[in-house]
Order: C-alpha cells, then structure tokens, then sequence
C-alpha cells in the first residue's frame, strides 16, 4: 500500500497536466510561426485585436478608477450590509456568463429597466462598443475587487493612524501610505481582471453581438473564423495564450518584484 | 506652555474607560496592566478612538467636546504620537519618514535624536532601538503641541532600554512639550515623568509624584504595580499599638498602620533582608522558606522566598553564598509594612 499511495499522486498529476495543457500545444504544433503571423495580418484580425484592445483597456480603467476606492472603503471602513456588499461584488465570479449578458440587457436594453431612460437622452446600448465595455467590466471587476480588498486589509492599521497623526488627511493617507503599500497586491489584481476581461465572450456576444470592427472581439473572432478560416482561429487562439501567459506571469511576479518589506512593524522587529 | 486636559469616557470590551488627566507642561506617565485601557487614553487623546462622551482639550483648543458635538479631526489636533511598535513606514526611507509630518526641521530632528548617518536606510533595515529614535523623530518633526508615547521601551531589549531611558529622560525636559506616557513598568515611568497616574481596569486609581505613590500607595492594586509584595489577611488592632495580619496559612504579620478586615499587607523589595539564621532583630516579620529564585539584574538580584519577592545587592548575595533551595530567613520591619484596602 505505502508503495501505491505516491504512484497514485504522480499519476493523478500527470493526467491533470497533460490533459491541460495537450489543447495549448495543439494551438503552436498545427500551424508554423510565419503561417501565424500572417494570419494574424488577416484585416479580420486586425479589427479584432483593435476592438479587443480598446475596449479591454477602456473597461480596465473603470475597474481601477471606481474599483480602488470602492475595495479601500470595503476593507478599511466596518460598516452595516458590509457582508451583503462583498457578496454582491464576488457574485459575478461564478454568475454564468450567460446570464451577466441577459442581464445587462435587462437592464439597459431598449425593452430594459432603463431603457426608457437611456432612449430619452438619445442613447441605445446593446449592440455598440459601449456595450462592449460594459460587459467586460461586469465579469471583469471582480477579480480586482478582491484582490484589492484583500491588499487594503493587509496594510497595517496602525501606519494609517501614524498617517493621521502626522497631518495627513484621509485622502493623503490612502495615497501616500496605502495606495504605495497595497501596490503589489493591486498590480497583481489589476493583471488578472485584465486577463479575464480580454477574453470575455458570454457576455458580450448577447448584450454587444459580434459585430466586425465594432464588437467583435479576439474571442469573438475566433467563434466566427471557426467556419471560414480554420487556421486564423487557431492564430487568434495561440495569441491569447500568451497573453494570458504573460499575464499570469506577471501576476504571480509582481507581488515578488515590488518588494514591499511587511507592513507590520511587528513582523520586522523579529528579523533583527 | 499649553496644558493638555482630558476627561473622557470610552467604552471598552469589557469595561468602560473613564479617565480624568491633566498634563501641565510636564511629563506625565500613566502606568497600568496590559488592556487597563492605556493605549486607548492615548488614542482619544490623538483623535484616532472617539469617546462615548467627555472634553479633550489643549490650552484653549477644544479637541473634543460630547456636549458641544466638538471632534476635531486626528490629523488637525498636531499631536506627536510616537506608538508602541513605532509605525514607521516600510516603503519610506528614514528621511522620508521623518519628512512625513513636515519637511521643515528634518535635518534637526535627525541630528537631535542622533541618528543622520541613517537617513536614506529603510525601516526594515535598523534595529529596535535605531526604528525608536525615527519614530521620535518623525513625531516631533511634525512640529506637535503635545507628545503622546506608548510603551516607549517595552519593545527594546535590556541593555538598550538602560541608555534610551535616559536619553528620553533628558529629551522630553529638553523639549518644553507637555508629554503624556503609557507604560506597564513603574519604573520605567517614575524615570521619565515627574507626575505617575495608576490605571487598572480603566480607572485612573492613583496620581502623583513617584515616591508619593511608592510611600503611600492608594490601596493593593497600586502597590502591586509599583512592584511591592501584597499578602492578603485579616487585619486587627493588636495589644501592642500595631495592627496584626492573619494570613490564609495560619502566619501572622504587623504592621505599624492602622487597619481592619480584609486587607493587603504590602512591602517592597528592598524592604525585605534576608539572612541564614534566625538572627534576633529588630524586625517584627519573619516568613521562612525555601528560596524559589534567585534573578540577577545588574547590580541587584531579585530573590524570591515563599509568597515574598527580595531585591538585595549581588554583593550581598555573594557574600552569603545564597543558592535556589536553600531555606533562608526573609525579615521586614513593621513599621515597612503598609496596610491597603484590597
């Protein structure tokens, strides 16, 4: 038994590895590196990666600009429904995706809760690069969210009360002292929701369409060169991968790299 | 100089604290237990706890007043707080920590407190008693009207808790600030304030000068922490004109203060000699026991004999050949021997 038990472990492993990352390789073996570049140059292509672009960094920079703040309150400040707020925030992770397009419809489609609204200011959503963008913050954001709650609570309460004491203001002591000191953890955060919003489909198919040059994303693109254009699917596909690559690589790292000693003093006294 | 008046009362876990301090130019220092509700004084001084009720003030600046809705905000009330663990900022260098407050005297501050060989270091790279002289600093480079210090040497190690307790000692008389320390040591307190409050369980039990607190302590509590032996009795008048002690075990002591009940008797260490034989003194208290201890502290050892702890010169200690086991005499006069209310 003592011999079979660790034959079992390395088994398992080897199964779980191969049958993981066999699909990877299989996007690299099928097509030459010249071949994927050139597929690449298809104009087809080219419009998704500028629409994948564009509108993953536009959803990036709402996650980060409303995103930081909103986790700095709900990791720093004990309020009432402060449970009930971290559920909401985490429930996107596991909503199907799905269900975050009908959704969204729902809400700010022409028949939607709103809109009425939106179509009284001349605005219609669906179908648009705004569309887009909303969806993709809506999976996206909370990979960053929790991630930057838990890099807030990791920063040591009592720097921010010596902040305090030596003049800063609420605001100047979440920029100079937790905004610096939560860095890595944010950065780590911010690579992930980025990741994730780069390859969002669900959502975005129903509530954007796949329109060429307009909505249609990388991923999106790869759905529909599927039928026309085999290998530009698999070009697009290997693309992704290492951009999802770097990117986890980038988040495992970062943390590392952006050495910031413990925050706690307590911690540090030790290694004296 | 400004005076620093605080009385305030701030609910804790499981009591509240309620607290009447007046720090006039001076350095003051509350002594208490740990979770007496020390560091929180501190804190509703600093603005960072706001009390349930009560009024702070500094000269004729209201910090904080419950009837009035007064709270000032911690970062507008210039108070160098220079906290237990010192709180310095890990992503700053020493210079930039010291320049947090204020930019206008850090070359000063660093000079003053000795240490700017060390401005570019970071904090994780200095040693405790190095990171104590930042956050000083750091804390009076911010230009404060009052200083608040918790537990200044507890996180420091023997030998430099010596050199920095002097040091402090003549720093804050060098400053002109009034100062309020939190500590659980009396000693450490009664070297850097003149003034010594005695706090337990959120009451302020006690105020004064040391020696005051240490000749006449208010009652057991006080006595315990200012480090003295408290043995638990029932007191009577006794036919002699002192006051007799009976012990739960059965042994009786005298004392020269008047006293009955439930009593502690208490006597300091240095109170106590001890000897070999059971020399015929003039001292009316003898408890006999094996010696449990013997901790040596510089110059002094603290000997400890059944429920009594002795401090007696190593000098003496050597001379008499004392060992751990030995049964020895421990004797203290009565007229040593306070009698307090538990």
């Amino acid at each position: 038994m003592t011999r079979v038990f660790p034959v079992v472990l390395w088994l398992s492993l080897s199964l779980a590895l191969s049958f993981l990352v066999l699909p990877l390789v299989a996007l690299f073996v099928r097509i030459t590196p010249a071949d994927l570049l050139a597929a690449l140059g298809s104009p087809e292509a080219r419009a998704a990666l500028r629409v994948s672009l564009v509108t993953s960094l536009t959803a990036h920079l709402f996650v980060l600009a409303i995103g930081t703040p909103a986790a700095y309150l709900l990791a720093t400040r004990p309020f009432r429904g402060r449970a009930l707020a971290i559920a909401f925030v985490e429930l996107p992770l596991i909503l199907p995706p799905a269900v975050a397009g009908i959704g969204l419809l729902a809400a700010f489609g022409r028949q939607g809760l709103l809109g009425e609204e939106l179509a009284a200011f001349g605005v219609s959503l669906p179908f648009t690069q705004a569309a887009v963008v909303m969806a993709v913050v809506f999976v996206a954001s909370p990979f960053y969210l929790r991630q930057a709650v838990a890099a807030f609570e990791a920063v040591d309460r009592e720097l921010i009360d010596a902040a305090r004491t030596l003049g800063a203001s609420p605001a100047g002591t979440f920029a100079r002292v937790a905004l610096p000191l939560a860095s890595g953890g944010l950065l780590a955060g911010s690579a992930l929701a980025w990741a994730r919003g780069l390859g969002e489909f669900g959502a975005t198919i129903m509530f954007a369409g796949s329109l060429g040059g307009v909505t249609e994303t990388l991923p999106l693109a790869i759905y529909s060169e599927l039928d026309r254009n085999f290998d530009a699917a698999i070009a697009i596909g290997a693309l992704l991968v290492c951009a999802s690559a770097a990117v986890l690589l980038t988040a495992k790292l970062l943390p590392r790299w952006i050495r910031s000693s413990p925050t706690s003093p307590l911690h540090s006294a030790t290694s004296i | 100089m400004d005076s620093l008046v605080a009385d305030l009362t701030v609910a804790l876990r499981d009591f509240d604290l309620v607290a009447q301090i007046e720090c006039a130019g001076e350095t003051t220092a509350i002594v208490g237990p740990s979770g007496a509700g020390k560091s929180t004084l501190l804190r509703a001084v600093a603005g960072l706890v706001r009390p349930a009720a009560g009024r702070i003030a500094l000269g004729d600046q209201i910090w904080f007043d419950s009837t009035r809705g007064i709270d000032i905000a911690a970062e507008r009330r210039r108070v160098g707080y220079v906290f237990q663990h010192y709180a310095l900022f890990p992503h700053l260098s020493v210079e930039r920590n010291v320049a947090f407050g204020g930019r206008r005297r850090v070359a000063e501050m660093l000079e003053r407190v000795g240490i700017a060989h060390l401005a570019p270091a970071r904090p994780g790279e200095l040693s405790g008693g190095e990171r104590q002289r930042v956050a000083i600093a750091r804390a009076l480079a911010s230009e404060p009207r009052v200083l608040l210090l918790d537990e200044p040497l507890a996180a420091l190690d023997t030998r430099t808790r010596a050199s920095v307790r002097g040091e402090l000692r003549t720093l804050l008389a060098s400053l002109g600030l009034p100062a309020l320390i939190v500590s659980h040591d009396f000693e450490d307190a009664a070297t850097l304030a003149r003034r010594v409050g005695v706090l337990a369980r959120g009451r302020v039990l006690q105020i004064g000068e040391p020696s005051a607190l240490v000749a006449r302590p208010a009652n057991a509590t006080v006595a315990e922490l200012l480090g003295a032996n408290v043995l638990v009795g029932e007191a009577r008048a006794g036919s002699d004109g002192l006051t007799v002690i009976t012990l739960s075990d059965g042994s009786v002591l005298r004392a020269a203060d008047p006293g009955s009940g439930r009593v502690g008797a208490a006597v300091l260490p240095w109170d106590i000699t001890i000897a070999r034989s059971a020399a015929a003194d003039s001292a009316l208290n003898r408890i006999s026991a094996a010696i449990e201890s013997i901790v040596e502290l510089g110059n002094r050892a603290r000997v400890r004999v059944g429920p009594l702890t002795a401090e007696i010169t190593i000098a003496s200690l050597r001379e008499l050949g004392l060992r751990e086991d030995e049964r020895v005499h421990a004797t203290f006069k009565a007229t040593a021997t306070r009698v307090l209310p538990l």
